[in-house]
């Protein structure tokens, strides 16, 4: 298994490939992927596609969901946090 | 745009077991068959392709089986929208990675699965409070939970298998709570010796996370923290108590993911899709496999996906093949029964608990005399993204309101998407409008 880089909220991380993007930013302790209509942050709650609490911006396009897709080197992710 | 329109004998949606059988099937007996996933490669959740761990034989065997069989495998894809297309037979709106396209099949087999039933409890939006079935897809797509707190607290066997991993992965699982009582439980356990190699599997299981109690009659309160789950609060009716957690993973069984079948017009009854013997549902030339026919697990999925596909080509199952999954439909109501959610666990949300997560809604905003449909129309409950799959099996179960109508797209879109369906209707000679 070998790390790749991708970048989150600007930021340069070393992740596993074949790793889901919610899993990558979860072992980075990233917990807020997205903000609620009332302002609370959210992660992954059904982790398969289901709940869309996982949405974060994966290379410019809005509303991916994070547990679905997989991470690809250069990867560009924005979660909630880069949004506030 | 490469293709806008696809044909094929047989379309198969979802490629966990009961889709993977159905579609190796069908191509086996001659069909064209296609099947399309969500996922990155077939497995469904179950079979999820693991990074840390290797699948089990019997997932091995079905993916060579399905890869020899000559089935079209489309990753990533997921099916919104299902109609009557030319020729009596069915057109499907399908969306992946590279946009929009149709499928039209004579033939569909809905193997959709199933997803987790959540309830709102206080603090169950915060991060890190996860399903059950949930921390256990991320822990396969590589979730590092090693000397991490853990609390499981929900209901069912689905508990073993996730324990089991986390313990395995070197999560300090603290306490696994299941809700259902004691007396139910041992119930279940003593007529697994019926079924030797199940009873196998769950020992095996429970000596993964043997150091750590199962509390049974026993559920969730609360969840506590900020930015994240720190505690949770559990309570057995009489006691109750604060534990010290860093992911928190809590949910009640499973629901039949029913959407696309009460789409086409198949007739749905307490939640699940009705089919006959040969898995035909009341639409023809629609059958249905797996969890949405009614929760019953991994090996009655594979025996259902069989009989579908084989159906949907227009063979038929042999006895031995229907003989199994009318054995295995037994087990499944037995766990059903085992597992039956107590009134407590559909009353755990206070006032200013939020129900709906994609819009926010709290409990106090709603009236307990409306039905899903007023709760949409006066409060946007289930008008969110997940188009009411979380809240709407939770506010079936609190509020008794039966799940309101489906209208496609059954998910989010692109708007690509969309004009590609209408183009492609326009252009085609017998257009199904």
């Amino acid at each position: 298994m070998s790390a790749i880089n991708i970048i989150v909220d600007g930021r340069t991380l070393a992740v596993e490939e074949n790793a889901t993007v919610a899993v990558a930013l979860l072992d980075a302790r990233e917990y807020a992927f997205r903000t609620s209509v009332s302002g609370e942050a959210r992660g992954p709650l059904c982790g398969m596609g289901v709940c869309y609490e996982c949405r974060v911006t994966i290379d410019g396009v809005p509303h991916r969901r994070a547990c679905l897709v997989v991470v690809a080197a250069g990867m560009r992710i924005e979660t909630a946090a880069a949004r506030a | 745009m490469t293709h806008t329109l696809r044909e094929c004998d047989v379309l198969v949606v979802g490629a966990g077991p009961a889709g993977m059988s159905a579609a190796a099937r069908a191509a086996e007996s001659g069909a064209r068959a296609i099947v399309a996933d969500e996922g990155v490669a077939p497995g469904g959740q179950i079979w999820r392709p693991a990074l840390r761990s290797s699948s089990p034989v019997v997932a091995q065997r079905w993916a060579a089986r399905l890869a020899g069989s000559g089935a079209v495998v489309l990753r990533s894809t997921s099916i919104v929208e299902l109609r009557r297309g030319a020729n009596d037979g069915w057109l499907a709106l399908a969306e992946s990675n590279d946009g929009g396209f149709q499928i039209a099949a004579r033939s569909i087999v809905l193997a959709t699965g199933a997803r987790e039933r959540f309830l709102p409890f206080p603090g169950w939006t915060l991060p890190n409070v996860v399903g059950i079935g949930g921390a256990q897809a991320l822990l396969k797509s590589g979730m590092s939970v090693r000397g991490r707190r853990v609390v499981i607290a929900g209901t069912g066997p689905l508990i073993f298998p996730v324990a089991a991993s986390l313990a395995r992965a070197g999560a300090m699982l603290v306490v696994v709570a299941e809700q259902a009582p004691r007396h139910k439980v041992l119930r279940f356990a003593a007529g697994l010796w019926r079924s030797p190699a199940l009873l196998a599997r769950a020992a095996a299981y429970r000596a993964a996370f043997l150091r750590t109690p199962y509390a049974t009659g026993t559920w969730v309160v609360a969840a506590h923290g900020e930015p994240a789950v720190q505690s949770v609060t559990i309570t057995d009716g009489a006691s109750t108590r604060a534990i010290e957690c860093d992911l928190l993973c809590a949910a009640f069984g499973l629901v039949p993911n029913v959407e696309l079948a009460r789409l086409a017009g198949c007739d749905v009854a307490e939640g699940r899709v009705i089919v006959d013997a040969r898995q035909a549902t009341s639409m023809a030339g629609l059958y249905c496999a797996g969890e949405p026919t009614g929760i019953g697990g991994v090996d009655l999925s594979l025996a259902e996906g069989e009989i579908a596909g084989l159906a949907a080509a227009g063979r038929q199952a042999d006895a031995a093949l229907l003989g199994r999954a009318s054995a295995l439909r037994r087990h499944a109501a037995a766990i059903d029964e085992a597992f039956a959610l107590r009134a407590e666990v559909k009353a755990l949300a206070k006032p200013d608990t939020i129900v709906c997560r994609c819009e926010d809604v709290r409990m106090r905003e709603l009236d307990p005399r409306w039905s899903a449909r007023q709760a949409k129309l006066y409060t946007r409950a289930g008008m969110g993204a997940c188009q009411g799959r979380i809240c709407g099996s939770a506010l079936e179960c609190v509020m008794g309101w039966p799940a309101d109508s489906v209208r496609p797209p059954t998910q989010p879109v692109r708007v690509s998407t969309f004009l590609q369906d209408i183009q492609s209707a326009q252009s085609l000679p017998h257009g199904a409008h």
